[in-house]
């Protein structure tokens, strides 16, 4: 395993590169792979390479696919990460953003301030208000699974659906009932997960967020891999475990909060990243989490690439996608497990 | 390091399943913690780990308070060996043994020379160093149980608390897991459920039935038809070995008939 994990790691860095040139490149104006990247290095360092394109080729790919393209590897790499995550928190490798409720509580707060127009923080209403949502559904499932310090899966998993279903509903009651007059095709967007319509504005604050939640978490990792071992082992072996696990969830719901503020629930990528690579390399956090950001991060652009070029120029919501790959991959997971 | 219990009382939901336990282990000491299911034993020990808190009372590992020392200061001085837990992670062998370095690391600290040395040592001192790539769900108990003494090892404790560490092992193993024990010299206190193991391996033996330490002294003192039939309710012939003088404990087939 060790051995593996460098030309694991090397092989993800290069699929990550693959599918951002292929996603920049792949468009309703198609360009050549290599004109991609001398625009991307020209607007690096001009010296880099010299113009040879017109400027509506360089405000294609510098202000509409890049951004995209970005905001899709920060919501794939965040979305993995934290799947990771919630699954050593809650010790079970059903866990997901979406399945648990995570995802939807944020749409709730987002949406409510998309509704009532609330703007008391600036920029910032949309994501504090996914993160107060997302914190508060978490928490919620988290101690309704629990049961005299037990939790099983099925009531993880059980708690965690209805809360989802009951999060979703009232999102899309919000969405309906106001006065959006693109009611349907917003409430789509929160529910299905989208990225149509990026801009660069949209980017940093769930690259922020995405970025440093994964450093933090890095530097957790050995913490991470005892709650593997179980909660009184954890204990044994120095692990404040519930505090830690508060920390935590705040964490995650601060990096699902910024995701979903900006993509709706994108469902399953959270819970398939993370089970690829400990096939891969194994369960150690310390080689997972990188591993499962780069993977997560690939997988998001490559399912947007195929959500704007499938049936173009119309789009599919980019999680009716990764819903079509997951489900039957959840469905695969518990079968296997329950032999 | 001198492990003292000082008035332990675990209660929940209004009954004591530890009552007013005190105790202390001398540097060095092997103490062997038996007593019939129930007793409380496990408990008693998750208040030497920090697993829970004692009611009231204080464990003091050399005079301090374990309760209020880091749980991180704790794990480099005190391992526990617990029954082990299943998971679904997918966790090698090397992983498990690996997470005993764990309290001797800051964020961000990789595994350095030492701990790769640790580490292997650990492994080679259980037996298990060819099974370190493993899965260790797909291990048989007695193999889990290893690794975990394993684990256990590569914190490099002074003080080693092992609840039933012998259970799911062979004959030849339960011998090496408690030679193991004894022949690294640190303070601990270890739950069996033999009794003829708990002579032949502890330096005290302390009894506990429902929640009270009822005896504690030597193994000839405390192993007596008296106790077997006060305790644990069985008619038993407590004899020396021949060569060794360590009290041994036959069953007879019946249920003991005085009882208190």
């Amino acid at each position: 395993m060790t051995r593996r994990y460098p030309i694991v790691l090397g092989l993800l860095l290069a699929l990550l590169a693959g599918a951002v040139t292929a996603a920049v490149a792949a468009g309703s104006v198609p360009l050549p792979p290599g004109q991609v990247w001398a625009i991307l290095l020209h607007n690096v360092h001009p010296a880099l390479a010299e113009p040879t394109w017109t400027a509506a080729r360089e405000t294609i790919v510098m202000d509409v696919r890049l951004p995209r393209v970005l905001l899709a590897a920060v919501v794939g790499a965040g979305l993995a990460v934290c799947g990771m995550a919630l699954q050593a928190l809650v010790r079970n490798p059903l866990a997901d953003p979406m399945l648990l409720g995570v995802s939807s509580g944020a749409s709730v707060g987002a949406v409510g301030v998309l509704v009532f127009g609330l703007g008391f923080f600036g920029v910032f209403s949309l994501p504090i208000a996914a993160f107060a949502g997302a914190l508060t559904a978490l928490v919620a499932v988290y101690f309704l699974a629990r049961q005299g310090g037990r939790m099983t899966t099925v009531r993880l998993v059980l708690a965690g659906v209805a809360m989802a279903e009951v999060l979703s509903a009232v999102a899309s009651f919000l969405v309906v009932t106001s006065n959006d007059p693109h009611k349907t095709q917003s409430a789509v967007r929160w529910m299905l997960g989208g990225l149509a319509g990026t801009t660069w504005t949209m980017v940093w604050i769930p690259a922020a967020a995405v970025v440093a939640g994964t450093v933090v978490l890095l530097g957790v990792s050995r913490p991470l891999n005892l709650l593997l071992a179980g909660e009184e082992a954890a204990a044994s072996l120095g692990l404040d475990v519930h505090r830690f696990r508060a920390a935590l969830f705040v964490l995650v719901a601060v990096m699902i909060g910024t995701i979903v503020a900006v993509s709706g629930s994108i469902g399953f990528v959270g819970l398939i990243m993370p089970h690829v690579v400990r096939l891969l390399i194994g369960a150690d956090h310390r080689r997972a989490l990188p591993a499962t950001a780069l993977l997560g991060a690939s997988f998001l652009i490559l399912a947007d690439l195929l959500a704007r070029t499938l049936i173009a120029p119309e789009e599919i919501p980019v999680g009716i996608l990764t819903a079509l790959v997951g489900g039957p991959f959840f469905l695969w997971l518990m079968r296997r497990r329950s032999k | 390091m001198t492990l003292i219990v000082e008035n332990v009382v675990v209660r929940v939901g209004g009954r004591d399943l530890v009552h007013d336990v005190s105790f202390e282990v001398a540097e060095g000491e092997v103490l062997g913690l038996v007593g019939p299911n129930g007793a409380g034993k496990s408990t008693l020990l998750r208040t030497f780990y920090r697993a829970r808190k004692p009611t009231s009372g204080r464990v003091l590992l050399d005079g301090e308070d374990v309760w209020k020392m880091p749980g991180r200061m704790l794990a480099r001085r005190l391992a526990a060996v617990l029954q082990e837990t299943g998971g679904d992670f997918e966790l090698s062998v090397h992983d498990i043994v690996a997470m005993g370095r764990t309290p001797h690391k800051r964020a961000f600290d990789g595994d350095d020379a030492d701990d790769r040395a640790i580490i292997a040592d650990a492994l080679d001192r259980l037996d298990v160093a060819g099974l370190a790539h493993a899965p260790f769900d797909r291990l048989s108990g007695g193999e889990k149980q290893r690794v975990l003494i394993a684990r256990a090892l590569a914190q490099r404790p002074a003080t080693m608390v092992l609840d039933e560490p012998t259970n799911h092992l062979d004959l030849r193993h339960q011998l090496d897991a408690l030679n193991l024990v004894r022949g690294l010299g640190v303070t601990a206190v270890v739950a069996l459920h033999d009794l003829t193991m708990a002579a032949a391996f502890c330096d005290r033996i302390a009894v506990m039935d429902a929640g009270r330490l009822v005896a504690l002294g030597t193994p000839a003192k405390v192993l007596t038809p008296v106790m077997l039939a006060e305790v644990y309710r069985v008619d038993a012939d407590v004899t020396l070995h021949p060569e060794t003088g360590v009290p041994q404990v036959t069953l007879a087939p019946t249920v003991a008939r005085l009882r208190p």
